[in-house]
């Protein structure tokens, strides 16, 4: 443990990025290339800094960490930060994937680089705000607040429908999260503060947690998105710009199946039994229903987009059996979905780059001209389906074995989704990758360059060092999951 | 004798403005006169601020924290449209020395508003204010919809204050007395006329406020008088009447605020619901700005409604933050010209993050502001309106304000997507003009910083909701 304010740092080095950006006038292309490589020096630099969290993290310590708290509102209203093994690896997920998405924007974002950046780097912030934020309202500030540079980056930056889609992912979210800011008032004047860690051992009856349990339900059910509110999901996700993509898949969607662990089990644990039938049943049908409609789709984003709600209906799963096993593996399918879900929209990203459409028959046979692109995409392909070696394996067996003990039927159609991904995934690479190169403007098409390279590198290694061997990863959140759990079954009021 | 001196902010500034009304006419400088006019309203703030609790003329004038702070803010908001009319000075037709005069007078007659504890003073207070409203809202003759709002607003203007005289002969008539402390005292329970009267008072206050089913004027008046005045109009007087009509429930009728609460509540449902399904046909900015401001008004009375300390807080915070965001978008609306030809269509802003990208994000993060989304300022007003709708149980208020805030983010969004992604048209000049540059830039900045330090505020709203409770 060390003194010094690193989550406050964290938070403010991409503000601080955005001061300077905003200094440098934009002018001609050079001063367009000193504003991207500010962007990638800052965000790189915030990475490095969050590693010092792993590194001076407390594996014994199941409590919170690295906190701060300072007056902010009033007495109950504080500046509260603090992670502990749950939250500590979004964040470094979260400034991981943000320099990584200047650097895959470096050459396709022409129009207004510069408000370009500080979008990122505004949404860098409130992502990782969200995630060691220990105030209920500090908490609200930050989820609801990503919003305006995510409105604009699919806005400005997006494909056709732009406008459409922008403006349906903010009214959604919008429409869901102000239930929460109503049960948030509500709690402060019912326990006298918003502070997490009180609040943790706070009582509510069981009436007021049903009530407070739906609100923040109907905030995190959007975000997550949970059928049947995931329709804003393939909308937004096949008119943002590529970056925009891996951000809302890699991190935006983790913050809701985060404020499930940490809020509703750990304020309203009650409720959450009572409405775990409602979660898994809407689980199945996300996973069973979105991975169905993956199979007809015929853009590859949207593609990608409904399986993520099928990922993510496996984190709910998980999050919903009260297990220690089942929410670590939500935990994990949710860091590895971070990582292969942001790194199949880079794949996409890199075909779209050169051809300028998702359209999946207007490719195929791309292995013939694009072998290292075939390799990449093949093993965030296998990742996502769950091949045993790759992260998304694990996130998947620990979240079906839970649910195996916790209910039969349940698992059975789970596994049947496990199932329905490799049908989709491998039917996208088969149409995309394999077959004959027929098409004419597929023949000049060029391999991964060395940016593309330097971007998929870590992504690779860490799909494989989670599949492989996620042991220290597991070491990190094991302590908080168990104090999650144990916490959850003794104020459960029988 | 004594206690005139206690008025001692009203009387310069009346004077003031006589002496500026006498000079007008030799001094060809007008820039001259509403200098001196910004001068002296500098100088009553001071003095102001210095002033203590006092309660004067036989308890009918009172000088508590809480009028100290909503004077402020009037003043605040006069100055305000006194810089934008620095902007106008091509603008021939309203470029008249009479502006800055009536403003003045028009400002003494808030600032008895809201120190009145009579009935009397009051309504004295409300029709100098009017009077000034007036003729500012026809001021450019030469302009049909200039006219149009100056006839529309006077006739509608009349009634209400018929209406409103008409509630205080009531009160009068079943109390015997027109002191509010008075009349807190001296009322029978469940009296029909005393009843009666508040709900025409209340009527003629709610028209004054421009809260539904009050508000036909508005939009015509916005749209119609010139910028600086409708700037005006969206700043100083909603906050007169607010303070007013809060002094007037809780002072007099405290009490059985049973029997008026749920027409606060009412009309506060109606205005937020109303001004967010309105406002998203609309194509000028200044309409838009119009329904807006209804649509804040009923936020705000939200705050009045749950009388409570966190109540009155809550709204005096909403009214600062309101203040604050509407100075920075009038004086945007203001830059929006090319060729001295002012643009009011929405759809004339498109491509201004091209040409003018600083203004674009500021005036952008000024609507998020104004829809309510956080870190910005806006959000810390709905916030505490929530906070005190909660804790005094009305769940039903908070969540139709919730339903209604989403509904509204969509129009203040749309202006979002007019700058930034619709086809560019043709520049306009721009936050070039100083005085403009002056308002525009510290208020949407203050906005932004806002969530870093929002202690001061809260503090001064906590001392305005001492005033009460």
């Amino acid at each position: 443990m060390i003194d010094f304010p690193i989550l406050s740092l964290i938070l403010f080095i991409p503000i601080l990025g955005i001061l300077l950006m905003v200094l440098i006038r934009n002018t001609s292309e050079r001063t367009e290339r000193n504003l991207k490589q500010t962007a990638i020096w800052i965000t790189s630099l915030n990475f490095l800094v969050s590693l010092l969290l792993i590194i001076f993290f407390d594996y014994e310590n199941p409590s919170f960490q690295f906190e701060e708290k300072y007056f902010w509102i009033n007495n109950g209203i504080s500046y509260h930060l603090g992670i502990d093994g749950i939250s500590v690896l979004f964040i470094v997920l979260t400034t991981m994937l943000v320099p990584i998405c200047i650097l895959a924007s470096y050459d396709s974002i022409k129009l207004s680089i510069k408000e370009y950046l500080i979008s990122f780097l505004a949404l860098e912030t409130f992502m990782i705000g969200v995630f060691c934020s220990l105030d209920l309202v500090l908490f609200y500030l930050f989820f609801e607040g990503g919003l305006i540079p995510m409105f604009l980056i699919i806005g400005i930056w997006g494909g056709e429908r732009r406008v459409y889609s922008t403006f349906k992912f903010f009214l959604y979210t919008l429409a869901g999260s102000v239930f929460m800011l109503l049960a948030i008032i509500y709690i402060y004047w019912n326990s006298g503060t918003t502070d997490v860690q009180y609040l943790l051992n706070y009582q509510f009856s069981k009436n007021e947690q049903i009530i407070l349990w739906l609100a923040f339900f109907a905030s995190f059910v959007v975000k997550i998105p949970m059928w049947p509110f995931h329709t804003w999901l393939p909308d937004a996700h096949v008119e943002a710009p590529t970056a925009g993509s891996v951000i809302l898949a890699g991190v935006l969607l983790k913050m809701a199946g985060y404020g499930f662990i940490r809020f509703s089990l750990g304020f309203f644990p009650d409720a959450s039994e009572m409405f775990m039938p409602m979660i898994f049943t809407l689980s199945i049908i996300a996973i069973i229903v979105t991975s169905l409609i993956a199979l007809v789709q015929e853009d590859m984003k949207k593609l990608i987009a409904y399986s993520s709600v099928a990922h993510m209906g496996f984190v709910t799963l998980g999050i919903f059996t009260f297990t220690i096993q089942g929410i670590e593996g939500g935990i994990i399918q949710m860091i590895s979905h971070g990582i292969v879900s942001a790194a199949l929209f880079l794949c996409v990203g890199v075909v779209y780059d050169r051809l300028h459409t998702r359209e999946i028959s207007r490719y195929g046979g791309l292995v013939n001209k694009m072998p290292f692109y075939a390799f990449t995409f093949m093993i965030f392909i296998l990742a996502s389906l769950g091949l045993p070696g790759t992260s998304g394996f694990v996130g998947e067996f620990l979240v079906l074995l839970s649910v195996f003990t916790v209910n039969t039927y349940f698992a059975l159609f789970a596994t049947t989704g496990v199932v329905l991904a490799a049908t989709y995934s491998l039917w996208l690479y088969r149409k995309v990758i394999f077959g004959a190169l027929v098409k004419d403007d597929l023949v000049d098409m060029l391999d991964l360059t060395r940016r593309e390279i330097i971007i998929f590198v870590p992504l690779i290694f860490l799909t494989f060092f989670l599949g492989i061997y996620p042991k220290p990863v597991i070491d990190i959140i094991e302590p908080s999951t168990k104090l999650v759990v144990e916490n959850f079954n003794e104020r459960l009021q029988k | 004798m004594n206690s005139l001196y206690f008025l001692l902010p009203e009387i310069f500034i009346f004077i003031m403005s006589v002496i500026l009304l006498m000079t007008g006419l030799f001094v060809k400088k007008i820039k001259i006169i509403n200098y001196i006019a910004i001068l002296s309203i500098v100088i009553a703030v001071v003095i102001i601020l210095n002033q203590s609790f006092q309660s004067i003329l036989q308890n009918s004038f009172i000088i508590d924290e809480f009028s100290k702070i909503f004077k402020v803010m009037i003043l605040i908001g006069s100055a305000a449209s006194l810089v934008m009319f620095f902007s106008s000075k091509e603008d021939q037709h309203i470029n008249l020395y009479e502006f800055p005069i009536l403003i003045l007078f028009s400002t003494i007659g808030m600032m008895v508003m809201v120190s009145s504890n009579d009935l009397l003073l009051m309504f004295i207070g409300l029709e100098l204010q009017s009077l000034g409203l007036y003729v500012l809202a026809a001021l450019n003759r030469n302009s049909l919809l200039s006219s149009e709002a100056g006839i529309k607003y006077f006739i509608l203007g009349a009634l209400s204050s018929g209406l409103l005289l008409f509630g205080i002969s009531y009160i009068y008539g079943f109390t015997g007395n027109t002191n509010f402390n008075l009349i807190a005292v001296n009322y029978s329970e469940d009296s029909l006329g005393l009843i009666i009267g508040i709900v025409f008072v209340c009527s003629g206050l709610a028209f004054k406020v421009s809260a539904v089913p009050f508000h036909m004027w508005t939009p015509d008046v916005y749209q119609g008088a010139p910028t600086p005045i409708t700037g005006f109009f969206a700043l100083a007087p909603k906050i007169a009447a607010m303070g007013l009509l809060v002094r007037f429930l809780l002072n007099s009728f405290g009490e059985i605020y049973i029997d008026w609460q749920q027409i606060l509540i009412f009309i506060s449902i109606a205005s937020m619901l109303f001004a967010a399904v309105a406002a998203i046909a609309q194509t000028n900015i200044k309409r838009l700005m119009a329904y807006s401001s209804i649509g804040h008004i009923g936020y705000a009375l939200i705050g009045v409604a749950c009388v409570s300390p966190e109540g009155i807080k809550s709204l005096t915070v909403y009214l600062m933050i309101y203040l604050i965001m509407n100075i920075s978008v009038f004086a945007f609306i203001l830059t929006m010209k090319r060729n001295d030809e002012y643009f009011e269509q929405i759809s004339d802003m498109s491509g201004l993050y091209k040409n003018h990208p600083l203004s674009a994000i500021m005036i952008s993060l000024m609507m998020f502001s104004l829809a309510g989304i956080p870190p910005l300022a806006g959000f810390f007003g709905k916030f505490y309106i929530f906070m005190a709708a909660v804790e005094s149980n009305m769940f039903v208020l908070a969540i139709i304000g919730i339903i209604a805030s989403v509904i509204g983010a969509f129009y203040y969004l749309r202006i979002v997507k007019v700058i930034y992604f619709d086809e560019p048209q043709t520049s306009y000049d721009g936050v070039s003009i100083k005085s403009l540059a002056v308002l525009f830039y510290p208020t949407s900045l203050l906005v932004v910083i806002f969530c870093f330090y929002p202690l001061p505020l809260l503090k001064i709203a906590e001392t305005a909701s001492n005033s009460f409770f």
